[in-house]
């Protein structure tokens, strides 16, 4: 029997609805300096799940506002743990999904090989020009790094040579175009495949600074789709968590 | 009033940065529109279309360029390290350099627009009476398109002031030398203190009104070229 047209119809619009129904679309805001790992690890989901990524990246508090004023939104990793703890207060988000997604970590580097030592002594000598950090009042990095300036007990010597970055992508950006010699980077930003990938860096010991919690949450757009759920889900899981590793991140 | 010190110290940078870049953009932008008002080379329609280019690229990009070119591998960095002046990046020299070319189209197509309008008739009088070309320039051209002057001025200084993105790229945030009065909005806009944000930012608001104002009703006034 030859398929009529209306059949052919009738089955092309139930397989459409079939797809619709199983592949649903997830909207994500990501932290900027998440924005590698985000990629792999939705690619991951999507293969496994069928469900659909769509990342929007920017800086945290930008997110934030973005996401009191109506963005469309479902899941939120942010760069810091008090913004998506806010939201939840404020109902922004679902009560109880908050969970620590990635620690971060702070690497001094430069884009020169040789120039930082595996001790950040090179901040002590002070033969530097410059000193690239993220605006402490803004991003968490830029916290972190003159926390650590504070107990090496450096904060005024390099006071006159810091730069400020508006995120810590542009920190980032003041190093590796050689205007800062130096700079307070995320590991994440230098790191590949278990290894720094250019330059050289002094991973900074944790306990010089605060530990940079990096706190997801599902937002309240994002409670009824069940893609959203799922992606909350595969971020606890240990094929998201091989991911966050291998760019450095802690767990 | 609730201005602080780092308020009024971006307030002074700011308007010194403003109101360096427009006489640096009157002195370059003026033999720029007037060769461009009276050539007839093929090459106008490429230099235009790089003067307007600031005006279509988001500052970001501009930022992002100048900062690889002035950087220590850039050719304008490895030019101005030669010649012992350093690098420009995070220095109030660099920002001049980069408001320059931001605002340049702001001070340019003004003057090119009051040139044009002159025509060519004042210029030849002028000739016929033995007016050289410096004399023609500086005794008729110059004064027809004071307008002109008045509107590029006041667009390019106010553009400067409003300039964000290439401050952001290329300043570092400095205080006291690089971080101007957007850099300093931006900072508690970011860290959701809006209340710090509102004295400057509504005076921005007011800073630019006024001078718009100001602008539209001088046009008003005096209609003609410009």
């Amino acid at each position: 029997m030859k398929p009529s047209p209306s059949r052919l119809l009738a089955t092309l619009g139930a397989s459409l609805l079939a797809c619709a129904a199983h592949a649903a679309e997830v909207q994500v805001a990501v932290a900027a300096n998440f924005t590698a790992p985000i990629k792999e690890i939705a690619a991951g989901f999507e293969k496994d799940s069928g469900h659909k990524v769509v990342a929007a990246f920017g800086p945290t508090g930008g997110l934030y506002t973005q996401v009191k004023n109506g963005a469309p939104f479902e899941v939120f990793l942010a760069a810091d743990d008090t913004t998506p703890a806010r939201l939840e207060s404020e109902g922004e988000a679902v009560a109880g999904s908050r969970f620590t997604y990635a620690i971060g970590k702070l690497v001094l580097w430069s884009a020169t090989a040789g120039r930082v030592d595996d001790k950040g002594e090179v901040l002590k000598r002070n033969a530097f020009r410059h000193l690239s950090i993220g605006n402490p009042k803004t991003t968490p990095y830029g916290l972190a790094a003159t926390q650590v300036l504070d107990r090496l007990g450096l904060a005024d010597a390099v006071k006159p040579k810091l730069v400020e970055g508006t995120n810590i992508t542009q920190a980032y950006q003041f190093v590796a175009s050689g205007n800062a010699e130096l700079g307070f980077v995320a590991l994440s930003q230098v790191y590949r495949d278990g290894r720094i990938s250019g330059g050289s860096a002094w991973i900074v010991p944790a306990g010089l600074y605060e530990p940079i919690r990096q706190d997801a949450v599902l937002l309240a757009r994002g409670k009824g789709n069940p893609a959203a759920v799922a992606l909350v889900e595969y971020l606890k899981g240990p094929k998201a968590a091989a991911v966050i590793k291998a760019y450095g991140y802690g767990l | 009033m609730s201005l602080s010190a780092t308020d009024l110290s971006a307030i002074w940078l700011t308007l010194q940065l403003a109101s360096l870049t427009t006489v640096l953009l009157l002195l370059i932008g003026t033999p720029v529109a007037w060769w461009l008002a009276r050539t007839r080379s093929r090459m106008k329609g490429l230099i235009g279309a790089v003067v307007a280019l600031p005006l279509v690229l988001p500052p970001t990009v501009i930022g992002f360029y100048l900062l690889v070119t002035m950087g220590p591998h850039g050719p304008v960095g490895q030019l101005t390290m030669a010649m012992g002046l350093g690098t420009l990046p995070f220095t109030f020299a660099g920002l001049v350099v980069g408001s320059v070319i931001y605002s340049l189209p702001f001070v340019v197509q003004p003057l090119q627009n009051a040139f044009e309008a002159i025509g060519d008739r004042p210029l030849e009088v002028a000739a016929t009476l033995r007016a050289g070309p410096w004399d023609r320039f500086f005794t008729v051209a110059l004064p027809l398109a004071r307008p002109g002057f008045v509107t590029a001025s006041i667009l390019g200084f106010a553009h400067t002031v409003g300039e964000f993105g290439v401050v952001l790229m290329l300043g570092g945030n400095i205080p006291g030398r690089t971080r101007t009065v957007s850099v300093q909005i931006f900072d508690p806009v970011e860290a959701m203190e809006y209340a710090e944000a509102h004295w400057l930012a509504g005076g921005m608001l007011l800073f630019s009104f006024v001078v718009l104002l100001a602008l539209y009703s001088s046009r008003r006034m005096r209609p003609g070229l410009g």
